[in-house]
């Protein structure tokens, strides 16, 4: 009873609220987008936190979005020992990057008082899931051996049975508590994730590298203005004067 | 020819006397709230000094504007696009806080509510960022007048052309000249920040050229505070959102004129139409520093020329705004008489606001703290002006003298012109001699002289108008239904986001 909450009702829930509540947020308060920077108000600490925390979560993320889409692949690849030792070592390096930079982060946070002021309670709640699920999955990747291969042998079909709408929790059942958590983790993040500043993920400005330098906005189309009737010559033009109807 | 109006600006720094009532006015109007408090979107520093925020003008650190590039393509100094998107995560050519400074109030209710004591009480600082006890290390103007000390000027980036001996001489505590310099956003034909912004949010507007940041789709990624080589963009640090200058666009929509320019004591500012050849925009970006200003001023197209005229109108410029860009005190500043002159075009963004140099001090050197008057021409020439020629071109004119010794031999001329018709103290051959200098004639000289010092708010300020009525045909589906039932702008209240 207790699994099928947390490893069907939860996900449903989960990206429902993701998707239903992004957009809508998106479509009435687009003002509220943003990346949210502390730089201005610290610097020289942010860069020791951030730059890792981003390539490290942007790696391991990568990883398991490959291990999603291409579970057979990933299988294959990790036959060799050689290449599923750096696979593995690969993602190890993701995680303690993740790891150091999150806990810089959180460090700065509560240390500079500029940076404690625009702390909001959801920030909180979201560096705390974020910190607990990176834990959990260096932990992994420390003590539960080949993650990279049973992940895509057990959790890959559990998470596409979600997909497909025939949720199957027979595979993850079995897996360890710490696993699990991490399972659960990920869903609550997936959650909050529209309610948060995460919502700057989705407005990656990949667009930038080729559109033109200069952008150049007209609000009125003038020559469809003047060409129907210019204030120049408007007492003549009788359009102007249907202004009343 | 792509006819394109600009809204233009020309600030004459002689008239400047450092009241900062247009950064008052602006601060008023448009960055009193939480987040933009450190924000002046006009400021007015002293020269030589470091101005706001500290050393903007030092590239090397801030590494703002363009670069000119062997390809014909100039890049931003930044880096190029694909650096951008790497340095997301943190920008390593930011201000920080502190090249600005904190802002602060003062815990006024101690006055109040302090319990009777031996001691006064007293109204201690608090940061408006933090809302914490603090010490106060720096603030709006802190270096005006340079505060007393040498230390301001002495760190002016624009002394790097000048031998230490001349710089000794100016930093004398006793014998320091300086100027005003108020600057808003140039609202520049080449923008920097509208090219370093990766989410597009900033853009020029086509109508009237002024320079906008769309705070729905600016995502806080900062480049644009880094690539303005003016620094004036700013950073809210509690939305997330950039801000800028917006020349008080409502205002001038509405036949107004900005705040800025509305409430300036010394009536330095003019605003008036410019006409611009949009397609050679890359030719004037591609020259040498010295030849910047030339290709800069030739850019601006003559609005009583028939050709630019019929271009201009297929464009869809209204015969009414060409009106007023004929009546523009811009265009004679900066096109006919070549007094003003772009601030810093080195950065090559082709800014759109003009400065006419101060020739002040117009007696200049001193023997033993005597001002030396017993010369024909009452004033010593601009070779010998306190204030180094070499400084001001530094400034004004990418480092060209020919350009800034112009605009101050043209002053000048003036000068001995009126001096000769109001008090006739000078001689007919040394006026006619400044005025052939300059290639000026006496109308000429008579014109310059009413523009600068008698000009009407009607003569200053030349709005082309913004036919803001008009907009309303552009909602296609029955505008008339439009009109009554909803309006622009923001629906929400704009709240930093979670």
């Amino acid at each position: 009873m207790m699994d099928n909450l947390l490893f069907i009702v939860l996900p449903y829930i989960a990206v429902t609220l993701f998707v239903v509540v992004s957009i809508y947020r998106y479509i009435t308060d687009k003002f509220s987008y943003s990346s949210l920077s502390s730089q201005l108000l610290e610097s020289d600490e942010l860069f020791y936190g951030v730059v890792p925390w981003h390539i490290g979560i942007i790696g391991a993320l990568t990883g398991h979005l490959i291990g999603f889409l291409f579970p057979k692949e990933v299988l294959w690849f990790n036959g060799v020992p050689v290449r599923l030792y750096i696979l593995e070592t690969t993602g190890l390096v993701f995680g303690l990057l993740a790891l150091i930079g999150i806990v810089a982060l959180m460090w700065r946070r509560i240390r500079v008082p500029r940076i404690r002021s625009v702390t909001s309670t959801v920030d909180t709640i979201v560096l705390v899931l974020l910190f607990a699920q990176v834990v959990l999955g260096v932990y992994t990747a420390l003590f539960y051996r080949w993650g990279s291969s049973w992940y895509a042998a057990s959790a890959v079909p559990y998470l596409r049975s979600l997909l497909f709408f025939q949720p199957d929790i027979e595979m993850v059942k079995p897996l360890p508590h710490i696993i699990k958590t991490h399972i659960i983790n990920a869903f609550l993040i997936i959650a909050i994730f529209p309610f948060s500043r995460l919502v700057h993920m989705v407005s990656l400005p990949i667009e930038y590298l080729w559109r033109p330098y200069q952008v150049v906005i007209w609000n009125w189309n003038r020559k469809k203005i003047r060409g129907q009737y210019s204030l120049s010559n408007a007492k003549e033009d009788s359009e102007l004067n249907v202004i009343g109807r | 020819m792509d006819v394109r109006l600009q809204v233009s600006m020309v600030f004459h720094l002689d008239k400047c006397i450092g009241c900062h009532t247009c950064s008052i006015a602006c601060k008023n109007v448009w960055t009193d709230r939480k987040g933009a408090e450190y924000m002046w979107w006009n400021n007015v520093e002293t020269k030589p000094g470091t101005g706001y925020p500290t050393k903007w003008e030092d590239q090397s650190k801030y590494n703002g504007g363009w670069e000119k590039k062997g390809n014909g393509k100039p890049e931003l100094k930044m880096g190029n696009r694909a650096s951008r998107l790497i340095n997301i995560f943190h920008n390593p050519s930011l201000p920080k806080m502190d090249d600005y400074y904190e802002p602060f109030t003062y815990k006024y209710e101690d006055l109040f509510d302090s319990p009777e004591g031996a001691d006064q009480p007293t109204a201690r600082p608090i940061s408006m960022v933090t809302g914490k006890f603090m010490d106060i290390e720096a603030g709006p103007n802190w270096d005006d007048d340079l505060g007393g000390s040498p230390v301001y000027a002495e760190n002016d980036p624009n002394f790097e052309g000048l031998s230490p001996e001349e710089q000794q001489e100016l930093f004398d505590v006793e014998r320091l000249v300086f100027f005003y310099l108020p600057r808003i956003c140039n609202h520049c034909l080449n923008p920097a920040c509208v090219a370093a912004c990766p989410s597009g949010a900033i853009y020029k507007r086509g109508e009237d050229g002024i320079v906008l940041i769309n705070q729905e789709v600016c995502r806080g990624w900062r480049m644009c505070v880094s690539a303005c080589p003016y620094k004036k963009t700013y950073y809210n640090w509690s939305t997330g959102k950039s801000e800028k200058c917006i020349l008080c666009f409502p205002r001038l929509e509405t036949g107004q004129a900005p705040a800025c320019f509305h409430s300036c004591v010394g009536r330095i500012r003019y605003l008036g139409g410019i006409l611009y050849d949009a397609d050679r925009l890359t030719d004037a970006l591609n020259v040498d520093d010295d030849k910047l200003v030339e290709a800069h001023r030739d850019l601006i197209l003559d609005p009583r020329d028939p050709v630019v005229r019929e271009k201009a109108k297929e464009n869809g410029i209204d015969e009414r705004t060409l009106e007023a860009c004929e009546r523009s005190p811009v265009y004679r500043y900066v096109k006919e008489w070549k007094m003003a002159l772009p601030l810093h075009s080195e950065f090559r963004t082709l800014p759109m606001l003009f400065y006419v140099p101060p020739l002040l001090p117009v007696m200049a050197k001193t023997e033993n703290g005597v001002y030396e008057t017993a010369n024909d021409e009452l004033f010593s020439p601009i070779e010998k002006a306190r204030l180094p020629i070499k400084y001001l071109a530094s400034l004004f004119s990418a480092g060209n003298t020919d350009q800034v010794s112009y605009a101050l031999k043209k002053q000048y001329a003036v000068r001995l012109f009126k001096r000769l018709e109001t008090v006739g103290d000078v001689s007919q051959e040394v006026v006619d001699k400044a005025l052939a200098e300059c290639g000026m004639d006496a109308a000429e000289a008579e014109a310059v002289y009413r523009l600068t010092s008698l000009p009407t708010m009607d003569e200053r300020v030349v709005i082309p108008p913004m036919h803001r009525e008009e907009a309303m045909a552009m909602l296609d589906d029955d505008m008339w239904e439009q009109k009554g039932s909803a309006g622009f702008g923001f629906r929400e209240a704009p709240v930093r986001g979670a």
